[in-house]
């Protein structure tokens, strides 16, 4: 089913350079169907994982000494699992999505490549391929995010992530260029193997370098700026696509190199990603509660479930350094598991904020509102996403989140007292992360699909399309089936070996955790355990009594309007705004903040009579204006020192070749 | 398999909350209404028509509902008067997915808040969305101590594990969660259940726009929150005299007779703390929960280090 997959998306990249230009969107369909076939074959692969039975694999030749191969573990399979869950679901949404815009052609192309370049990232089974694979997503996505519109805004955000990608991938190279020189194979087995015997110093080089690397991709605090620029000015499917999977590729690459080429048995790895993940957990959340850009928010999100994910993902590694490798198995399985939640309810939550876009116009929540009433499966939808991003029951996001506090309460099971407070400190992040979340889809959902519409577009909206609608409901039903039954994720992973390579520090592979599919979730051998099927199931009873003992003693509802203080005219404009939702925040984390605020009045007759106020609230953002921004003027400065060189002057530059040539022949004389 | 003791708290909580209202107006040098009187007031809500706003949607009906089951699923992970078998009796969910199903009505009812679109209810929902951020942390630390010294997160055999505030960790950890436990219950110096001034109302502020059968269930939710969360403290801190499955046949009225002494006491305590301090300030609210932070923190720090 793969090669299939595959034929399907380069047959729908070549229909659209070709085809004529109407129903162009519908080609998107193609791409869908390549997408499920992928994923079809992804969960066969991990199902039978245990079985010898190869993944695909292809590899190519270029010269003796280069080879690029892809194939596929059960680590790479369920990347690529996650990937076609999304893509298929984001191809349907095109359909719908991309019917009114200007350049569906450009943008199919490139939409298209930029799925294939991800799964290549996720199948590359040595550095070169890996390397040419990351750098086509980079670009395809770069391109894509600066596609939408004309404005510099896009143009500048573009900028932004095309400097932070090559920053990060250029970490990555030298990252592998040591790895090479170290093992002499570009393979990733092969380095793995040659590595094996290594100083710790060198691998803790090569660790360092990489995880700034994928960091960067994955949205690292503070490696994150470029995150909530480019996904908002991308187009809503891209933005789901680059938010739901490609940061993912970060983690992947961490796992890949941390776990699957380094081995992963130094503790104090452990301790910087756990480290890393609780402040980009903490930070994300906090700098997405004042954003009042609807997909600016759910990008700093993106910020925050990254830290999560590397939470579990630290977790795993001190486990695994301590020898607990039962414990690492869980850490990792919960680090996996919000990986798969977070592509689906994210992607989700970027869908419906782009149907919302498209109705409103606008991407500001403060002039939507009441959008529920206009766009019912809309709302319902995005409703379902923000309870599952909240890890609230009985929704995906809660079992990996669970997870993922286990494993952290267990690192008290370790043996030094730093790792202990650490993994302790890291679930306390992990639960004022999540009470911070909860605040923030009470503003995003509130806000804008509650109350009474605060503009007139917002009045006007109609609701989304079809395909769109039915690609949001499908990943809203995802999100909860994975929330009553997480077996269905511990069978897919069943057969995966601690590092995700085979032979490479081949681990107990994740321990029996959930018995059938919706039965109870038990870790550690009893530790605790938890049953989300039963959790639904007494909630949907509980509701349905309340609502027995509501209709029994009920007498009669009326509707009339809310209570006005006997004003007689309530206006959208005395509801709660998003500014006045965070604004207790603003006040109690000002150190994080560094709120700024301007109040205008202009008087009548000073002080009594006013005629006009203008307030204006905004806060500081933090790495932006004191480390890159003064990172970036002394770039700036040596740019201009460096500029002296190029004066125009023809002599000049003769005088540089005459001194090149000179200094050459110094050098081989 | 079903927890069934939940219905303790489903019957009883009005109770606990007519026993604390009296407790308070002793306290005052009040006589107070009588301790029966919040079921005769949940009554009334039932039987009176409701008035709905006109700009609510389906957020604002389902919400009682929601906040209800959440109530009522939470209730049904805790062990009340037996801690019978963890495995068997107690699999639905240890205390972890406790705080996270209340957190889920807690979703819901600030998402109310904002429906009709007043300014009462926003206003209620940031702040009660705002207090909950202090808390939840304080609150998980300080479980997180007690559940890494009984090695386990399941309530039922965190509460077989231990007696009376077993270890110096203990005493911080039960510093931190009363601190948190106000807050959660809407009490003095936090919140003030008493009344629906609109400047300092915050539980209050949210259900505004409620009246009839949604008020009265969301009331009962609120009443049975309350009393689950005492009685979490008593499992967590106090599990003296909990039964603990098969033991002599008059072991359940034990159970009975220390539950409701335990209850009392930790009433007392609340209306105490209510009686004598005034209500503090929102944005003093920090000073007070960052306090109870530093205690869970101290706990856990003082629990690594000692080891017990």
């Amino acid at each position: 089913m793969f090669l299939p997959g595959l034929f399907l998306f380069l047959a729908g990249a070549l229909f659209f350079a070709l085809a004529p230009r109407k129903g162009l969107n519908y080609l998107y369909l193609l791409y869908a169907a390549g997408s499920g076939a992928m994923g079809f074959s992804a969960a066969g692969a991990l199902l039978h994982a245990d079985a010898p039975a190869p993944a695909p694999a292809f590899s190519f030749r270029i010269s003796p000494v280069l080879a690029m191969g892809f194939q596929g573990g059960p680590l790479q399979m369920f990347f690529v699992l996650v990937l076609a869950i999304l893509a298929a679901s984001v191809s349907l949404y095109s359909v719908g999505y991309m019917r009114k815009s200007q350049g569906p052609r450009a943008h199919g192309i490139l939409y298209g490549l930029f799925v294939l370049s991800m799964g290549a990232v996720f199948l590359s089974g040595d550095a070169l391929s890996f390397l040419v694979s990351w750098e086509a997503m980079s670009l395809v996505s770069y391109f894509l995010v600066v596609s939408e519109t004309e404005s510099d805004h896009a143009r500048s955000a573009g900028l932004t992530y095309a400097t932070m990608t090559h920053i990060g991938t250029s970490f990555i190279i030298a990252a592998f260029m040591l790895a090479y020189r170290a093992s002499g194979s570009l393979n990733f087995s092969g380095m793995a193997a040659g590595l094996a015997g290594k100083s710790v110093a060198l691998k803790s080089v090569i660790f360092v370098l990489a995880f700034i690397g994928f960091g960067t991709k994955a949205g690292v605090v503070p490696l994150h700026i470029w995150l909530p620029r480019a996904h908002p000015a991308a187009p809503s499917n891209v933005s789901a696509l680059m938010s739901g999977v490609m940061i993912k590729a970060g983690i992947y690459g961490i796992l890949l190199v941390c776990l699957g080429v380094l081995g992963g048995n130094v503790a104090w790895w452990g301790i910087a990603v756990l480290a890393a993940g609780g402040v980009s957990s903490v930070l994300g959340v906090l700098y997405a509660l004042m954003e009042h850009d609807l997909k600016r928010l759910l990008a700093y999100h993106s910020v925050e479930n990254i830290g999560i994910i590397l939470l579990g993902t630290g977790a795993a590694i001190l486990f695994y350094s301590f020898g607990q490798t039962a414990l690492a198995g869980l850490a990792l399985a919960a680090a996996l598991y919000h990986t798969m939640n977070h592509a689906i309810f994210k992607g989700l939550l970027f869908l419906g904020a782009g149907s919302v876009a498209n109705q409103t116009h606008t991407k500001n929540m403060e002039e939507m509102g009441g959008l529920i009433k206009k766009m019912p499966a809309t709302g319902l939808f995005f409703l379902a996403g923000s309870t599952a991003i909240c890890a609230l029951p009985p929704f995906n996001g809660f079992v990996s989140e669970w997870l993922t506090f286990q494993s952290l309460i267990l690192g008290s099971a370790t043996p030094w007292a730093y790792s202990k407070v650490i993994s302790l400190l890291g679930a306390a992040a992990l639960a004022l992360t999540g009470a911070l979340a909860a605040a923030c889809f009470v503003k995003a959902f509130g806000i804008s699909f509650l109350g009474l519409p605060r503009s007139e577009r917002a009045a006007e909206a109609k609701e989304a399309g079809l395909p769109m609608t039915a690609a949001m409901g499908f990943l809203a039903i995802l999100c909860l089936l994975l929330g009553i039954a997480p077996g269905i994720f511990f069978r897919l992973v069943r057969g995966m070996p601690f590092g995700g390579f085979g032979e490479v520090g081949a681990g107990p592979g994740l321990t029996a955790i959930v018995s059938g599919p919706a039965s109870p979730v038990s870790v550690a051998s009893g530790f605790s355990s938890f049953w989300p099927a039963a959790i639904c199931v007494v909630l949907l009873a509980g509701s349905a009594l309340a609502l027995l003992l509501a209709k029994a003693a009920r007498r009669k509802t009326s509707y009339a309007p809310a209570w006005d203080c006997g004003i007689k005219a309530l206006s959208p404009r005395m509801q709660y705004t998003a500014t006045a939702f965070t604004k207790p925040l603003r006040i109690i984390f000002k150190t994080v903040y560094m709120p700024r605020k301007e109040l205008k009045i202009s008087y009548n007759l000073k002080p009594l009579f006013v005629r006009s106020l203008a307030y204006h609230s905004d806060i500081t953002p933090f790495f932006e204006t004191y480390i890159y921004g003064p990172f970036l003027a002394l770039v700036g400065k040596a740019a201009m020192r460096i500029r002296n060189l190029q004066s125009g002057s023809l002599n000049l530059y003769l005088g540089y070749i005459m001194l090149t040539l000179i200094g050459l022949l110094l050098m081989w004389a | 398999m079903l927890n069934l003791q939940v219905l303790i708290i489903v019957i009883f909580s009005p109770l606990l909350q007519g026993v604390i209202k009296k407790l308070k107006a002793l306290a005052q040098g009040r006589v107070g209404a009588r301790v029966l009187q919040p079921y005769w007031d949940l009554l009334r809500l039932f039987k009176k028509e409701m008035v709905v706003p006109e700009s609510a949607s389906w957020v604002f009906r389902a919400a009682p509902f929601i906040v209800f089951a959440s109530a009522l699923a939470a209730g049904m992970m805790l062990p009340v008067l037996s801690a019978g078998d963890p495995v068997k009796s107690f699999r639905m969910g240890d205390i972890i997915a406790l705080l996270y199903t209340l957190a889920l009505g807690r979703f819901f009812l600030t998402l109310a808040g904002l429906d009709a679109g007043t300014a009462f209810g926003g206003e209620g929902s940031s702040r009660e969305a705002t207090v909950a951020i202090l808390v939840e942390p304080t609150m998980a630390l300080a479980i997180f101590t007690a559940a890494i010294a009984a090695g386990s997160t399941s309530i039922a055999a965190i509460s077989r594990s231990t007696d009376i505030l077993q270890s110096p960790a203990h005493v911080l950890a039960f510093a931190a969660f009363f601190v948190a436990l106000i807050a959660e219950t809407g009490r003095i110096p936090v919140d003030n259940p008493d009344t629906h001034l609109e400047l300092t109302m915050i539980h209050e502020g949210m259900v505004l726009e409620y009246s009839g059968g949604y008020l009265a269930l969301l009331e009962l939710a609120h009443f049975m929150k309350q009393m689950l969360l005492f009685t979490l403290a008593i499992d967590l801190f106090f599990p003296y005299g909990i039964s603990q499955g098969g033991a002599t046949p008059y072991a359940p009225a034990l159970a009975v007779a220390y539950y409701a002494l335990k209850l009392l006491v930790l009433a007392a305590a609340m209306a105490f703390t209510e009686s004598s301090r005034a209500k503090m300030r929102f944005f003093q609210l920090p000073s007070l929960l960052g306090g109870a932070f530093v205690l869970a923190l101290l706990s856990i720090i003082t629990f690594v280090m000692l080891g017990r």
